[in-house]
């Protein structure tokens, strides 16, 4: 290319001097996001924040926002992580602040830490997931759990873009419990729980393809013929390295230096 | 006015709710939206975005439902409602909310589920706002805004409303012929809308103060009376025998015989919008946009736009840098379009692409300009714009292939001119050059067209020769030509579909006659069939509503997208519906008009002097040029006088103000660099 001398970036920008971990919540009627519009959303409220951000090289400079395992279009987190490379060193609380006032509400910045080793991506191999299903009855959905639980080995088929996948969901599956909404942990998926709606709690193992709730509640189908009446609404309530106890580790815990905003 | 017509619709809801209850659809909504496709566009909570709370929509007098007649991912940069949006939520007296069209998925499951239009903002029921105000930018529409009123509970037929529905309004270009929706909306704005939509908030909100004296028929008048409104209902059209109009007469005395359009007189009076919508959902333009003129006189016979939106209005460089500057900052786009018309025509383009190159100097923030001349353009400019962001290839629009047409259309750029631009470029590291063009024009040969391949074929030869290498790309898009009403061409015949179809599918053999060139040359084209109906509904009269009207209850919709367009629906409605009339869709399209012919429009004034226009129709036939009257003496067009507002050009004299704080993007909160 004419413009650049040998030797020269194209586009010489200043150097990564440190990386933050955040975890942020997609909430209410913002669970109908896809990965990309959240990652566009981020980028603007970088922009928007004035944070120091680094950027790639080249003619088309992006910001250093990396990202891992986001919940699918549809589905509610309170556990979703990126990680993002600064120009300038930044208090963590301070980026927590400043890039939650520059997101719309419902994407909601919690806590962030300063990166060290292991990457992000190895402080993950476990989700749990809630998921509420209105109109169906906690027996009913009971005894759905239970004949899931009791194979060994439960394949359903997804069809994605690039063709018909076998998903073995049971293989994934660490547990299961069932609650009811009055008894339940309080759910953050925007609309109120449906009083006397039954919960289901599950653990994941992270696989390729990744297991989702819908996954979940196809193989209840194939083995009780178990179909809510309404849609269900899953929340990713938390992602984490899985323990010998079946617990998750929380991926910013030994980093965590500043309070918990 | 027909009534009475079955099926097609949701039943409107039995009992209109008093608006203290008008509360979120949204509950009702939420469980539909998973089984739909991109469903973010449905739920709003846009950067920006304004909702009122009940307390709010309760003691606000005027409550304004925008719309923009199409899917989201194109509705929501729309510059248009972004800037009605902001002025009516500044006023005290009004509110504001808009929506969009939904897609036929979730059409169906409203219908099912009896969810009513909504707004994307609040999510309340289109169907109790006072005003559903809707912008449309093409013809192509039409269908889309009778779902809406259908989804909406509001009766598709304008006499078929009372006092309970909104008044529905129509904006946008289109506006200059609304004859084909003239069943459907209730009153028409012409031209800028900034001043417009504040004299009917006071109109409307006067009107419900008294208490709605004489019902809907009184306000309707009350309206027909505002500058710039023109209420279709309140003339009567008659027809002649060979099907022409007669006579298009008030039908009160206290209605206008003839509309003005509404003129904004200085832009940087109105810098709107102040904070630009950021969509959550992917749309068609990522960038904040800032108006940098309004109003063209390049005076190219086929542009609707540049005729209907004289005279020439710059915004000062003053004003454009304190818009650019709050665009950026309240959104945090990485891009910013400096719109117009013509934008490397703006009298100081030089000081405000450099200008604004220097202050976004290392922020990863570009310009760009999205439509230039290759005439106005200079390779200084476009290296401005492409500094401190990312490097798009360079788009130009010769609209004609041959020098011969475009005399005809008075678009003078030159060949040498283009190949001398494209020669530079290609040396200075671009790689690839767009070129638009139009297909069907008036008087055109087989041979105009197929000039095209022979300049494309340069431009390839240029830009190798240029850059030193094989690997330059040329890519030409050709669109159907569609005569518009208020230009030069509004009394031209419309080529036939098939002509222009047989025309381009020469023009790929032509470009594909020298494989070393054709390879490098990407051709993209649409077949002319959609033309021929914005044809139709361009220059059609009232009865075209007949056909819009079947269509939509024969399932038409999103008639500007090519996988929901049926032809066949469309002849086959304007065959029923027209041919009794003894008329027909050839008639209203491939026909030409003679000079004293009523056309449909002609009570509607843009400021153009019929004759004038007829005089420079005859001109293009000849093939004489028309010049720029912002460098050389006024050829009495009769927008000036009309609308007793002269050309604004710089220099203003002003400068681009330096920003004070170190961060041009956002806040300082992280300290400087």
């Amino acid at each position: 290319m004419a413009r650049v001398r040998p030797g020269e970036a194209a586009n010489p920008a200043p150097p990564t001097v440190q990386r933050i971990r955040l975890r942020f919540a997609k909430r209410g009627r913002l669970r109908f996001l896809s990965h990309r519009d959240i990652a566009r959303a981020f980028e603007r409220a970088v922009r928007r924040a004035g944070v120091p951000v680094s950027h790639s090289h080249g003619f088309s400079p992006h910001p250093r926002l990396s990202w891992i395992g986001a919940a699918p279009t549809g589905t509610a987190s309170e556990a979703e992580y990126l990680e993002i490379g600064l120009t300038r060193e930044v208090d963590p609380a301070v980026l927590v602040d400043a890039l939650d006032r520059a997101l719309p509400s419902g994407l909601d910045v919690l806590e962030a830490v300063v990166a060290s080793p292991p990457a992000l991506a190895d402080r993950i191999d476990a989700t749990r997931w809630a998921i509420e299903l209105p109109g169906v009855a906690e027996a009913d959905l009971r005894a759905a759990v239970d004949a899931l639980l009791a194979e060994e080995s439960v394949v359903i088929e997804r069809v994605t873009p690039s063709g018909r996948k076998q998903i073995d969901v049971r293989k994934a599956l660490v547990s299961a419990t069932v609650v009811t909404a009055s008894n339940g942990p309080g759910l953050v998926s925007g609309a109120a729980a449906v009083a006397g709606c039954a919960i289901l709690t599950v653990v994941v193992r992270q696989t390729t393809p990744a297991v989702r709730p819908d996954d979940v509640l196809g193989a209840l189908d194939v083995v009780a013929g178990l179909t809510p009446p309404v849609p269900a609404r899953a929340t990713r309530m938390a992602q984490g390295l899985l323990d010998d106890s079946g617990h998750l580790a929380d991926p910013l815990g030994s980093d965590r230096v500043t309070a918990q905003i | 006015m027909r009534t009475g017509l079955g099926g097609g619709g949701v039943a409107p809801r039995a009992t209109r709710l008093p608006s203290r209850c008008v509360t979120s659809v949204f509950p009702d909504l939420e469980p539909l939206l998973p089984r739909v496709s991109k469903p973010v566009q449905y739920v709003g909570g846009e950067l920006n975005a304004q909702v009122a709370d009940e307390d709010e929509w309760d003691a606000t007098p005027v409550r304004w439902a925008l719309m923009y007649p199409d899917a989201y991912e194109v509705g929501l940069p729309n510059q248009g409602i972004m800037i009605l949006y902001e002025v009516l939520n500044e006023r005290p007296d009004a509110l504001a909310e808009r929506c969009y069209a939904v897609w036929p998925d979730l059409e169906a499951l409203m219908r099912e589920h009896r969810v009513p239009a909504f707004t994307v903002d609040g999510h309340r029921p289109v169907g109790d706002f006072d005003v559903l105000g809707v912008s449309f930018s093409t013809e192509l529409g039409y269908t889309n805004l009778l779902t809406t009123l259908d989804l909406a509970g509001i009766p598709l037929h304008t006499v078929d409303r009372d006092e309970t529905h909104p008044v529905v309004l129509m904006g946008g270009h289109a506006a200059f012929n609304p004859e084909p929706m003239a069943d459907f909306v209730d009153v028409v704005a012409l031209g800028d809308g900034e001043e417009v939509v504040g004299d009917i908030t006071d109109v409307v909100a006067a009107w419900k103060a008294e208490g709605g004296p004489g019902g809907r028929r009184e306000l309707l008048l009350r309206l027909a009376g505002t500058d710039g409104c023109y209420v279709p209902g309140l003339y009567d059209v008659t027809y002649d025998a060979d099907g022409a109009i007669a006579a298009v007469e008030p039908a009160d005395p206290r209605v206008p015989r003839s509309v003005q359009k509404r003129t904004t007189r200085d832009l940087d009076d109105w810098p709107y919008p102040k904070a630009p919508l950021v969509p959550l959902a992917e749309t068609v333009h990522e960038r904040a946009s800032v108006e940098i003129f309004r109003g063209c006189t390049r005076g190219c016979r086929f542009c609707q736009a540049g005729m209907i939106t004289r005279p020439v209005r710059e915004r000062s460089l003053e004003g454009i840098g304190a818009m650019v500057d709050s665009a950026v900052r309240a959104s945090g786009f990485d891009e910013v379009g400096l719109l117009s018309l013509s934008s490397a025509d703006h009298s100081e383009i030089a000081e405000i692409t450099k200008g604004l190159a220097d202050r976004y100097e290392g922020s990863n923030t570009s310009l760009s300009l999205p439509s230039t001349r290759v005439d106005a353009f200079n390779i200084d400019l476009a290296n401005e714009i492409s500094r401190n962001g990312r490097r798009s290839g360079l788009t130009f629009a010769p609209e004609g292939g041959s020098e011969r047409i475009r005399r005809v259309i008075n678009k003078m750029v030159s060949e040498e001119d283009l190949i001398r631009t494209v020669s530079e470029a290609f040396a200075q590291g671009w790689r690839q050059v767009k070129l638009y063009f139009m297909c069907g024009l008036p008087t055109e040969e087989d041979e105009d067209v197929l000039e095209i391949a022979g300049m494309a074929h340069r431009v390839i030869k240029a830009g190798r020769a240029a850059s030193g290498h094989n690997d330059v790309r040329c890519t030409i898009s050709i669109g159907g030509f569609v005569p518009k009403p208020h230009t030069p061409f509004q009394w031209a015949p419309q080529a036939h579909p098939d002509v222009v179809d047989e025309r381009l599918r020469k023009l790929r053999e032509a470009v594909n006659s020298d494989r070393r060139l054709g390879r490098n040359i990407g051709m993209r084209y649409h077949d002319g069939k959609p033309s021929l109906i914005e044809g139709l509904l361009a220059r059609g009269d009232r009865r075209v509503g007949r056909v819009v009207e079947r269509v939509w209850r024969e399932g038409g919709r999103f008639d500007g997208w090519s996988e929901h367009f049926s032809f066949e629906r469309w002849t086959g409605a304007a065959e029923a519906e027209l041919g009794p009339l003894g008329v027909s869709l050839d008639w209203f399209t491939t026909r030409e008009r003679e000079r004293d012919e009523v056309l449909p429009w002609d009570h509607l004034d843009s400021g153009l002097e019929r004759d004038w226009l007829w005089d420079d129709w005859q001109e293009a036939l000849a093939g004489g040029e028309q010049d720029d009257c912002r460098w050389t003496p006024c050829f009495d067009c009769g927008v000036c006088p009309s609308t007793g507002q002269d050309i604004q050009v710089g220099p203003t004299g002003t400068q681009l103000l330096p920003l004070t704080v170190a961060n041009p993007v956002g806040g300082n909160r992280f300290g400087s660099a």
